[in-house]
């Protein structure tokens, strides 16, 4: 079991408060998935050649007490990069103004076991093992701020409770993917993407469908058409809820084995496993309340 | 005591549950209702008299399930299992119905004024279950007794190895499921589908639906049929 959360505002002036309605949602479901959480929220791009970098240190020695300013200070000493940091304990956002990939090359060299939870212009992510609650207060979510997140609390199944392990899930830039259920045929999607050169970083079921998915949106397919190419290929339970810069996509296995609602007003779309996280939403007893069915694609637009 | 208002953001459901399971039943409470159930699981379970209950909301998971003899409406939607296991009484969806509405129903009615998602009446046992709306794949499999109305339309596998439940079907039905057949409606199915539709406030010709039943063709095993059903 797990619970997956998602909210896109239509409403610009909810912008400012994304993090502070999506807290209770994610707290919501902490009975559907107590053991670690994670989010993923996109906010306004940065500039054509830039890049931000969502790191996690819970996995090296020094953990929260990572020295994030010597990081930057060493990628200025030794790449001649200018980076920006924020750091939050065991979580920093990294900025740079240059293609990513010698960046995190780099990081990889020098810092094996500084985790790289994502990279792109709009996407920035944070997860660990602990309590809805917990996860959330460590990184202040409810000031988070951004069109719309991506959310998951893990009950894990199918790997290990690691913060690696927790969703959600990104490949390549800008693209993120939270699921709940199991896949069947994870390994097989996986030996058919790592002849291609698709490194996989665990061992996690979710792991295979997000590389895969974003696998077709690199080779030129639409959202639609990647997945449409997922319901053919991916095998198993899911329901799967994807985050791009300006996207929320849902979609359920034909079984529709794993739940999902939809709450939809003026100002905004809600996703959640179940009712219970979206009951305290603003004018929720006036929003179109719906099941999405199985097999079907929902996108919604920031 | 007539009436008792409960609203869940003031009192735990399971101090609720547990009044409408021990005290209630000697006070006379002839009608409950219960306000912001906000999608909790497993409201007014396991009910054993007749009392009103009127669930001003959405509900979680298995709202109504095991009742006996109480008559509970939900204004809103339904999560998974909503009368789940029914023996006798009413229970009334007035939203849509999430997954295995009805599932393993012995007696009693439920009825979704919205849709029902997939595997409604899974393994009904007895009991009527009356959709409004159009229900999911795999709804009445493995049903053993009992009847299904369905107003809309129906998934894939509807009545898939079916047993002697009956099913009447207004709409279109995706496909039928091992062993379930379309079957001419007789001068009982057309007063059945009256008299189901009358329980349940809804407005339709009976003339208008479809008899869905079993061919009996999986009661035995078949050696010869090579696993081809």
């Amino acid at each position: 079991m797990c619970g997956i959360v998602g909210l896109l505002v239509k409403n610009p002036a909810l912008k400012s408060r994304l993090g502070e309605l999506m807290v209770p949602m994610l707290i919501g479901m902490t009975e559907r998935g107590p053991d670690s959480a994670g989010l993923a929220v996109f906010t306004d791009p940065l500039a054509e050649g830039e890049r931000k970098i969502s790191l996690y240190s819970g996995l090296t020695e020094e953990g929260e007490d990572f020295n994030w300013l010597g990081l930057a200070h060493e990628l200025k000493q030794h790449l001649g990069v200018e980076a920006r940091i924020a750091p939050q304990g065991n979580h920093a956002i990294l900025t740079v103004g240059i293609a990513p990939e010698p960046v995190k090359r780099w990081i990889k060299e020098h810092h094996p076991k500084l985790h790289i939870l994502s990279t792109g212009r709009a996407i920035d992510l944070y997860k660990d093992i602990g309590t809805p609650t917990e996860v959330s207060n460590r990184y202040d979510f409810k000031h988070l701020t951004g069109t719309h997140l991506v959310g998951h609390t893990r009950m894990a199944t199918e790997s290990a409770v690691t913060p690696d392990r927790a969703h959600p899930f990104t490949a390549g830039e800008d693209f993120c993917l939270v699921h709940n259920g199991s896949l069947s045929n994870p390994y097989g999607v996986r030996r058919m993407l790592e002849p291609r050169g698709i490194k996989f970083e665990t061992d996690n079921d979710t792991e295979a469908a997000c590389r895969f998915l974003e696998w077709r949106l690199r080779e030129g397919d639409d959202l639609e058409t990647a997945l449409q190419k997922g319901f053919e290929e991916l095998d198993g339970f899911y329901t799967f809820l994807m985050g791009t810069p300006d996207k929320l996509a849902l979609i359920r296995d034909p079984f529709a084995c794993k739940p999902a609602v939809v709450a939809e007003t003026d100002d905004y779309v809600a996703i959640a496993s179940e009712f219970r996280s979206l009951a305290h939403l603003p004018d929720i007893k006036n929003a179109k309340v719906f099941e999405p069915a199985p097999e079907e694609m929902y996108v919604w637009t920031a | 005591m007539d009436g008792l208002n409960f609203d869940l953001t003031e009192i735990p459901l399971r101090t609720v549950n547990d009044f409408l399971h021990k005290e209630a039943p000697g006070q006379g409470v002839k009608k409950v209702t219960i306000a912001n159930p906000d999608g909790a699981h497993n409201i007014a379970v396991g009910l054993d008299f007749a009392v009103e209950v009127e669930v001003i909301g959405h509900a979680g998971y298995y709202a109504g399930g095991m009742n006996k003899a109480a008559s509970i409406t939900v204004t809103g939607s339904a999560g998974t299992g909503v009368a789940e296991n029914m023996m006798s009484g009413r229970v009334h969806v007035k939203g849509f119905a999430s997954n295995g509405a009805g599932a393993s129903m012995h007696g009693g009615l439920l009825v979704i004024d919205g849709d029902a998602g997939l595997r409604c009446g899974i393994s009904l046992k007895g009991g009527d279950i009356v959709v409004g709306g159009s229900v999911g794949s795999f709804s009445a499999f493995m049903a053993q007794a009992g009847r299904m109305v369905i107003c809309g339309d129906a998934g894939d596998a509807l009545g898939d190895s079916l047993y002697e439940a009956v099913l009447y079907v207004k709409g279109k039905i995706k496909s039928l499921g091992a062993d379930a057949q379309i079957e001419p409606m007789g001068e009982a199915d057309l007063k059945t589908v009256k008299d189901l539709l009358a329980a349940a406030g809804m407005n339709h010709d009976p003339k208008d639906f479809k008899r869905v039943a079993s061919a009996r063709s999986l009661y035995h095993w078949n050696a010869d049929a090579n696993q081809e059903y």
